[in-house]
């Protein structure tokens, strides 16, 4: 049995939602807060650390149950696992494979990680634009200030 | 017709161009010539931090060339003190002006501005970021010296972390293939991610905690305030200022057609026996804004400045 297949067996197999391969290792925790699933919810949620993993070198995995990512979902997670591949599960089988790609511009995701922005104001009504710069590494700067911006930082600003 | 956010909206034959229009607009700057290009359009004046000269330039620009100029006023008098978002002040002006004067606090808020009017956006200042309209009339001043933009060797002295005004100048020198010559104290350096950028485009770059070194061979020396609150105490103040200050004393081997700038105001940093010598430059420059600003109007509104418009300069 080879290595990633040891791997996915570390969690059984779910019925019906989203299974996210390929986070890089250690970002699981992470991903979670992104997407909202805080332990408050009532979808089961499993998630294996560290595993081996021959296209990433080692990577965390996901399994949430009962509930399909949507394309903004899979935007947030570009920020901080560009490579990770996203599977939508229904009644055992993978039902769509989704990619996640950046893009040009990152829209209505995230804030700028700059004080003095303009688009600092609760009530600025225009969208939130980060302009993609490279994907790997990932460099983001703000449509409006130009300020790179610093992925960690950016992270904690999720709108 | 489009907004001016950065010098990135300008190409090098662009700037040569506004500069090319603003050497013929000199009679009318000047008021021996009338030349009405820009009646029947209003600019809209909107300085939410303070101003002189941009915004006075700006105002005599579109006044001379006998268009008309409605102000914000002071903040603390308008809607923005009620809670009015920039987006909604933007768009109040749009319906109100052909175009828009903007100065805001904020990085950022110039684009922001033209993302959200229909009119072009001229950006007076955002925050820490750029002022294209006083790079122009920078590189104005410099060409009108030496007849070329090209090849220069230009020392920028003084504060040059903070300062918007040195870190636009110096991307559009690079574009001309000046030599740059950055100096300053230590702590007021180039931030060293523009100085990666500008050797990124092939730049020359020489940096240097010492001003008077570096006179002898320049072109032009730009000078810059260093200000009071930059440092932690008066007497660290005292000691850095006094090293970067130029005196006539300072130019006597200098090259004959080199050029003392400076964005004004200045404090201490350039002492006034410089004033007289054939060096300064720097009230010109001041000068220099309006009609490189007229020019620059002009060019915003889609307005053709003639090739010959007569009267002495």
């Amino acid at each position: 049995m080879s290595a990633p297949e040891t791997a996915m067996r570390r969690v059984t197999a779910i019925n019906n939602g989203t299974v996210i391969d390929h986070v890089p290792a250690g970002k699981a925790l992470v991903v979670l807060k992104m997407l909202g699933l805080d332990g408050n919810m009532a979808t089961p949620v499993s998630m294996v650390m560290n595993v081996p993993s021959q296209k990433i070198g080692g990577k965390d995995i996901i399994k949430v149950e009962d509930r399909e990512l949507t394309q903004n979902e899979l935007d947030r997670l570009a920020l901080i696992a560009p490579q990770a591949s996203v599977a939508i599960i229904r009644a055992y089988q993978v039902a769509e494979k989704r990619v996640i790609n950046l893009g040009e511009e990152v829209v209505n995701v995230v804030h700028c990680t700059y004080a003095n922005c303009a688009t600092l104001g609760d009530r600025e009504p225009l969208p939130h634009r980060m302009k993609v710069v490279s994907v790997d590494p990932l460099n983001l700067r703000c449509h409006y200030c130009a300020r790179p911006q610093d992925i960690d930082e950016l992270v904690a600003n999720l709108l | 017709m489009s907004s001016l956010i950065t010098m990135d909206d300008l190409s090098n034959d662009d700037i040569l161009d506004v500069l090319d229009a603003a050497e013929r607009l000199l009679p009318v700057a000047k008021g021996k010539t009338h030349l009405p290009l820009l009646q029947g359009k209003i600019l809209g004046n909107l300085f939410f931090e303070p101003s002189t000269r941009t915004r006075m330039s700006f105002e005599t620009a579109m006044k001379r060339l006998g268009g008309e100029v409605v102000n914000l006023g002071a903040v603390a008098s308008s809607s923005v003190v009620k809670g009015e978002t920039l987006y909604d002040t933007i768009r109040m002006v749009d319906g109100y002006a052909d175009i828009i004067a903007l100065r805001h606090p904020r990085q950022g808020a110039a684009q922001y501005a033209a993302d959200a009017a229909e009119v072009p956006i001229a950006n007076g200042g955002d925050g820490a970021g750029h002022h294209p309209t006083q790079t122009m009339l920078d590189l104005f001043t410099i060409k009108q010296a030496h007849g070329t933009l090209e090849g220069l060797r230009v020392v920028l002295a003084g504060d040059l972390r903070y300062g918007r005004t040195v870190h636009s100048l110096a991307h559009a020198l690079v574009r001309f293939n000046c030599e740059l010559v950055f100096a300053s104290p230590n702590s007021l350096r180039m931030p060293a991610e523009i100085i990666a950028d500008l050797e990124g485009h092939g730049a020359t770059i020489i940096e240097s905690d010492d001003l008077v070194n570096h006179i002898d061979d320049a072109d032009v020396i730009y000078m810059t305030r260093i200000q009071k609150e930059r440092f932690p105490d008066e007497d660290e103040y005292r000691k850095v200022a006094g090293s970067f200050t130029l005196s006539a004393a300072n130019l006597d081997s200098a090259k004959e057609g080199m050029i003392v700038m400076h964005p004004l105001p200045r404090v201490d940093e350039i002492t006034p026996d410089v004033d007289k010598t054939r060096h300064a430059r720097y009230f010109e420059q001041a000068f220099n804004g309006v009609v490189t600003r007229m020019a620059l109007l002009c060019r915003m509104l889609g307005i053709e400045v003639p090739s010959n418009i007569g009267g002495e300069a």
